[in-house]
């Protein structure tokens, strides 16, 4: 193993590493993946100079700690939280400077789910099917990070970082998100539609990077018969029989059988990865654009 | 013929049958290759073809519309042979479904050819189908946690391999050793819609 690597001392309650995924290959059963807040992670790559495909670790709560073996830029972006060089507080949301062999701890989220952490030249990883992301449904892409594990670097490009600091959002108090309904909200009763789009739902704390699952009214089906499975797509708003609707991310399957009411605009999707669990929801129907 | 909007960018096109649904699919692929349709994602299923990442959904939506569906044609390619042991521990159940022996359950499968109708549940899993409706069956009441790689299953009009061990609630009829699934393989799925499959029945030892 060459210098370029960093080896994981504190794996976190579950860190993966994440890219742009790999669309292209549903029709063969394989989800997208990738991150899930997306313009975190394209956030810190550029403040480390990385072109906005390379591959970073994303964390989910308790942060993660590692250990570079030779010096590289660092950015911790999405979720804020506390980060640490050997001890010494640096900057959230900046390109820090990791010495070689120094303790990069990326603490737990003050707010939000997700951390997105990038090294100058990417986490190199062999990419599978054109990507480098974990893909938690179907196991393809590296296995998420353990304690003592070694991850590879690749080389640092020569650009430069345009930006120093970036405002970020701020995680949801209140995640609000666009729906087109349809393809299947005929198979609803019309007061379900209305309670979807009106009522209050929550964040469940079973939620994970296949679906934000709620809780709320369940939705009641004018139709019981079984649908055929068919092609879903992000933000697809799913009702399995329990009648919660789950909002699919990025490792979502990539057919269902349960209808789907609803599409989230991709623009909300980031938003509701760092919607922690309890997080109220409200579901606003908009047109087709 | 249907097309629903799906979110801003994807069409779900519906139509009445699977023969339908794999005309639909082969003419979509042909006007993506011939450079008339832009999209990420062609997504064939059970009675629709899933359009995603158009810039213009409803104009694809009016121009399927007004444009003629070729009916499917012919199964052109090769046929993969798949080696079964008919060993599964739900063949007796599985028999006592069709009313046939167990040695007969075999030598029915082992007569159709299938098609993968479409992938899905898994990379690499294709929903194979080709048997009589006469021999659907219902999945297992209570799912398995784990289904071991390279099972041979049955649920509803379906014949699917799983391949990787997983849950599952199919109807376990064998078993085979053939790897669905390499991602260092080109192509990684052995599967893909419109691949025409043969089981091939093999002595269990």
């Amino acid at each position: 193993m060459t210098d370029r690597a960093f080896s994981v001392v504190r794996a976190g309650a579950l860190t993966t590493v994440q890219d742009l995924g790999r669309a292209g290959h549903a029709h063969l059963g394989v989800p997208r993946s990738g991150a899930l807040d997306g313009p975190a992670a394209a956030l810190v790559n550029r403040l480390v100079g990385n072109a906005p495909e390379a591959a970073v670790l994303e964390t989910t709560l308790g942060g993660c700690a590692v250990r570079p073996r030779s010096t590289v830029t660092v950015a911790v972006g999405g979720a804020p939280c506390r980060v640490t060089v050997n001890g010494r507080p640096v900057a959230w949301g900046a390109p820090v400077r990791v010495p070689a062999g120094a303790l990069l701890d990326v603490g737990a989220a003050d707010s939000g789910v997700r951390s997105y952490v990038a090294f100058s030249g990417g986490i190199a990883v062999e990419p599978v099917l054109g990507s480098r992301s974990t893909d938690l449904l179907s196991g393809l892409g590296p296995p998420p990070l353990t304690d003592g594990a070694v991850l590879p670097l690749g080389r640092p490009t020569r650009l430069h970082a345009r930006v120093d600091v970036a405002p970020q959002p701020a995680p949801p108090a209140e995640l609000v998100l666009r729906v087109t309904l349809g393809p299947r909200d005929d198979w609803f009763t019309p007061a379900a539609v209305r309670a979807f789009t009106t009522r209050a739902y929550s964040v469940s704390a079973a939620s994970n990077r296949i679906g934000l699952r709620t809780e709320g009214p369940a939705l009641e089906r004018a139709l019981t018969s079984e649908l055929p499975s068919e092609g879903v797509v992000l933000g697809a708003v799913q009702v399995p029989p329990d009648g919660r609707p789950v909002v699919f991310l990025a490792d979502h399957p990539t057919t269902g059988g349960y209808p789907v009411i609803a599409v989230v605009r991709a623009a909300d999707l980031p938003a509701a990865a760092q919607a922690v669990p309890g997080t109220p929801i409200r579901f606003v129907a908009v047109r087709h654009r | 013929m249907r097309a629903l909007p799906v979110g801003d960018d994807a069409l779900l096109v519906e139509v009445n049958s699977g023969e339908e649904a794999r005309a639909l699919h082969a003419e979509l692929l042909r006007r993506r290759a011939e450079g008339s349709l832009s999209v990420r994602e062609i997504v064939p299923a059970a009675r629709t073809v899933l359009l995603d990442g158009l810039a213009a959904p409803s104009r694809v939506a009016c121009e399927l519309a007004m444009s003629e569906v070729p009916p499917a044609p012919p199964r052109a390619r090769d046929v993969v042979e798949l080696p079964v042991r008919y060993d599964g521990p739900d063949l007796a159940d599985v028999a006592a479904h069709w009313g046939v022996s167990a040695h007969d359950v075999a030598r029915i499968h082992a007569d159709i050819e299938f098609s993968v109708a479409f992938c899905g549940f898994a990379p690499g899993f294709g929903y194979l189908t080709g048997l009589p409706p006469r021999y659907d069956v219902p999945r297992r009441a209570t799912p398995r946690t784990a289904v071991p790689a390279g099972a041979v299953a049955l649920a509803g009009p379906y014949t699917g391999v799983y391949p990787r061990s997983s849950p599952g609630g199919w109807q376990l009829i064998g078993t085979t050793d053939t790897v669905l699934w390499d991602h260092t393989r080109v192509p990684a799925a052995l599967l893909s819609p419109g691949t025409r499959v043969r089981f091939v029945p093999v002595g269990s030892s």
